[in-house]
């Protein structure tokens, strides 16, 4: 009896664990077979390109993450990476490098925080309004460009996307720059608070003293500023701006958000359980293509994958 | 004596992972009585009913419904035997009408499609029956809690239930509406439907119920007659030891001591008019009044929550005037919220989170927490509050009623404030935590908090305040001191109207 009642113990509390830490368990069990399956896998260079194609998604989610916290998507972010990476294309394009960085950001923190004073000022669903923005912002990029794609010849321009230091590519010096700031916020921040509050119960936040409105209006800004970065840095791999790049990202990022385990309720989840959603999407492409898997079964699996709690 | 049992447990155990909820658990219920169940939180009444109304199955142990052996897999299946369990929360679809709730699934339908007109009609049987009158066609989240509770229990009725186990009915209705439905069950009683009464208050419970179980830690103490058990007596088995249920006593704050808030012809278009009074320094003013009366809208007009149209609010004769619980808490007012679920606590947020929530900026520098000061500060509340677990990463849903009270109380205590303004801290509470928070009222009055106190619980309000002031229909209508203190007066001005 007293056995049979430690074993059961345990076992709850094996569910808890895996429940919390499961994340953890599929990218070590996954990095395990294709580290043995392979030897292709744990070569520097693989893993190298591995974190380098994360940084795009991994920024964008890192944002996300604190959107989906606070009960809310974004799923303008596709868009905004476009026009802002469109708007860095046709000032670079011009002669302006600097200019053009600093212009794409500064667009898309000022789209981000139209979506949240529209979200706040009409009490609207996040989920509708940067549906809708999302479309607007795109077909502004078309306005913008007219359609065609601005090649940008200026090899400064390049730094960003395809340049290394020590050794290592830039965009990964963002996204790690990127994944620190947004778990600082998060975790260490009166603002990552309120974020976690207004998700958990907005009616408590507020009467807690949370301005629900500005912490709202902050994120979504925030989730502007990561959809331009990534933006920027996609145009700049390429050397081209191009209205219609990005046009999944917004999806992709919830996906790897939800497959870290931040539940879509709201009010809880991490900026780490994140990181291992983007890294463990990755490495299944990865792993897919090293063992050559055909791609349309790629597309199924990695599917039934965002499935799984 | 006589009577047939409609229903018998025999040695019912249930665990909870390593939680041993019920153990042995052996009850007779006879058909056409109310039968109470009373214990501490924690002491396994809620699951006991939930086991009888199959939302939960027990680990072993039988059941027996009119003498046949049951083994419920779901509500459902206790419904088709007659047995319903209208539960502590409300349990509706906001968005649907009062009458689809109460039909919902036994609509009758005809080839698929719904018939109104039969629905309505037998709507009016079942309002004709009970004396109840709700109107049908209001979506249910229009409608007050106390309201909702009503819908629950027609929506039982009209599923024919021969046995409704009510958990803490009361909990949320204002004591005329308990009345109603004390009325109610005593009518439902005689024409043969069987109660199962969960229930906190013993007063309820010495007056409704035929007989009573006692629960402590998973066991049943002790079943009797109820006109063999007291108060005292019930109290005693419930916490196994003697507690004196006594108030504090008052200490009245000095006569000259400053008004710490003054609230003067405050007014709320539609709801509450020209409210004026003051609290001194570390005085306890009870406001009195039905659910609906105003008194939960003037605390959260004061707190800022929600808009005034006229008057002022002053603290210590400086005009706040809150537009937002932020400028109030920056002025010094806290206010613990009615509804401590959807309200007072973020409950998937650990202890700690919903504490320092309100006062971030006093363990943080700039926007960055200092996490080891807020560590230190809400552990040594925890402590001072005798709440338990004493861990602060525990999420807040997974404390029982009492201490997730003391957790909010110590969110309002993190900064001390000026002005506590209290709105039914002891709903749903247990005996013990009730008389823990009494204390903690009377000692935060003692250091000189002014604190407003808003209770359904007359005995609760009388035995605390220094001074009472009743509201009915969003008006003063009687102010309450010294001798004047008394349960009748005061009710009598709870039901009359303003001049």
């Amino acid at each position: 009896m007293e056995i049979a009642q430690r074993k059961k113990f345990d076992f709850t509390k094996l569910q808890v664990i895996l429940r919390n830490y499961g994340i953890i368990l599929a990218f070590s069990l996954l990095f395990l077979i294709l580290a043995f399956s392979s030897p292709a896998f744990l070569t520097y260079r693989n893993l190298h390109n591995i974190i380098d194609q994360s940084a795009e998604v991994g920024i964008v989610a890192c944002a996300m993450t604190l959107a989906i916290i606070s009960g809310n998507f974004d799923l303008s972010v596709g868009a905004i990476f476009a026009f802002s990476g469109c708007i860095a294309a046709i000032i670079a394009a011009k002669g302006y490098v600097g200019f053009a960085l600093l212009a794409g950001i500064v667009s898309g923190l000022i789209l981000g925080i139209m979506n949240g004073l529209i979200i706040t000022k009409f009490r609207a669903n996040s989920f509708i309004v940067t549906l809708a923005t999302g479309y607007i912002i795109r077909g502004l990029a078309m306005i913008l460009t007219g359609g065609r794609l601005i090649i940008v010849n200026d090899p400064v321009f390049s730094i960003l996307g395809q340049s290394s230091f020590l050794g290592i590519k830039i965009p990964i010096f963002i996204l790690i720059i990127w994944i620190s700031i947004t778990w600082i916020l998060l975790g260490r921040t009166t603002f990552g608070r309120a974020v976690y509050a207004i998700g958990g119960n907005p009616e408590a936040a507020r009467l807690s003293g949370i301005n629900v409105d500005r912490t709202k209006i902050i994120i979504f800004g925030i989730n502007g500023i990561s959809a331009a970065l990534a933006g920027l840095i996609t145009v700049s791999r390429i050397s081209q701006g191009q209205a219609d790049i990005g046009s999944l990202v917004d999806l992709q990022a919830i996906s790897r958000v939800v497959i870290g385990g931040t539940s879509i309720a709201g009010g809880e989840g991490t900026i780490w359980r994140t990181v291992f959603g983007v890294l463990l999407m990755r490495l299944m492409t990865n792993g897919f293509n090293i063992l050559n898997v055909s791609p349309f079964y790629q597309r199924v699996l990695g599917a039934c994958k965002t499935m799984l709690p | 004596m006589n009577k047939k049992q409609f229903l018998r447990l025999e040695s019912i155990n249930k665990r909870f992972g390593g939680v041993h909820a019920l153990k042995d658990v052996s009850l007779t219920v006879e058909e056409g009585t109310v039968h109470a169940l009373v214990g501490e939180n924690g002491a396994g009444k809620s699951t006991l009913g939930k086991i009888i109304a199959g939302v939960y199955q027990p680990d072993s142990g039988k059941i027996y419904v009119d003498n046949c052996c049951v083994k419920y897999h779901s509500p459902r299946e206790a419904l088709a035997d007659g047995i319903a369990l209208i539960s502590q929360e409300i349990a509706l679809v906001p968005q649907l009408t009062v009458i689809e709730n109460i039909f919902l699934g036994i609509e009758n339908n005809h080839r698929g499609l719904i018939r109104n007109k039969e629905i309505r009609k037998r709507y009016y049987e079942l309002i004709e029956r009970t004396e109840l009158s709700i109107p049908p066609d209001i979506p249910v989240y229009c409608l007050r809690i106390a309201e909702q509770k009503k819908v629950e229990i027609l929506r039982a009725i009209a599923r024919n239930a021969r046995l409704i186990i009510m958990d803490e009915p009361t909990a949320i209705l204002s004591a005329d509406e308990a009345q109603k439905l004390f009325a109610l069950i005593r009518k439902l009683k005689s024409s043969g439907t069987t109660f199962i009464y969960v229930s906190h208050f013993l007063e309820e419970i010495l007056s409704l119920a035929d007989n009573v179980t006692v629960m402590r830690d998973g066991q049943c103490v002790k079943t009797s007659p109820v006109e063999k058990e007291s108060r005292e007596t019930l109290i005693e088995a419930m916490l196994g030891r003697y507690v004196s249920l006594g108030f504090p006593e008052k200490i009245y704050p000095e006569p000259d001591a400053p008004v710490a808030l003054s609230v003067e012809k405050l007014s709320r278009e539609g709801i509450f008019y020209d409210i004026s009074f003051q609290i001194r320094k570390g005085e306890i003013l009870g406001l009195a009044g039905l659910v609906g009366s105003g008194r939960t809208e003037i605390a959260r007009c004061i707190f800022g929550a929600d808009p005034k149209t006229e008057g002022n609010i002053k603290v210590f004769n400086k005009i706040v005037n809150p537009t937002s619980p932020k400028e109030a808490i920056n002025a010094g007012i806290a206010l613990l919220p009615e509804s401590r679920k959807l309200q007072g606590l973020i409950l998937k947020l650990p202890v700690i989170y919903n504490i320092s929530l309100p006062h971030l900026r006093k363990v943080a520098s700039g926007p960055f927490i200092k996490l080891r000061d807020e560590h230190n500060r809400v552990k040594e509340l925890l402590s001072t509050l005798n709440v338990k677990p004493l861990d602060p990463w525990i999420e807040a849903r997974a404390l029982s009623g009492g201490n997730q009270q003391k957790v909010l109380f110590a969110k309002w205590l993190f900064e001390k404030p000026k002005i506590l303004i209290a709105d039914e801290p002891t709903a749903g509470v247990d005996v013990g935590a009730k008389h823990a928070i009494y204390q903690l009222i009377h000692s935060l009055a003692r250091e000189g908090i002014a604190i407003l106190l808003i209770s359904s619980d007359l005995e609760e309000l009388i035995g605390l305040s220094h001074r009472i002031i009743t509201i009915n229909r969003g008006r003063i209508t009687g102010e309450f001191s010294g001798s004047d203190l008394a349960e009748d007066k005061i009710m009598h001005a709870i039901f009359s109207t303003a001049s």
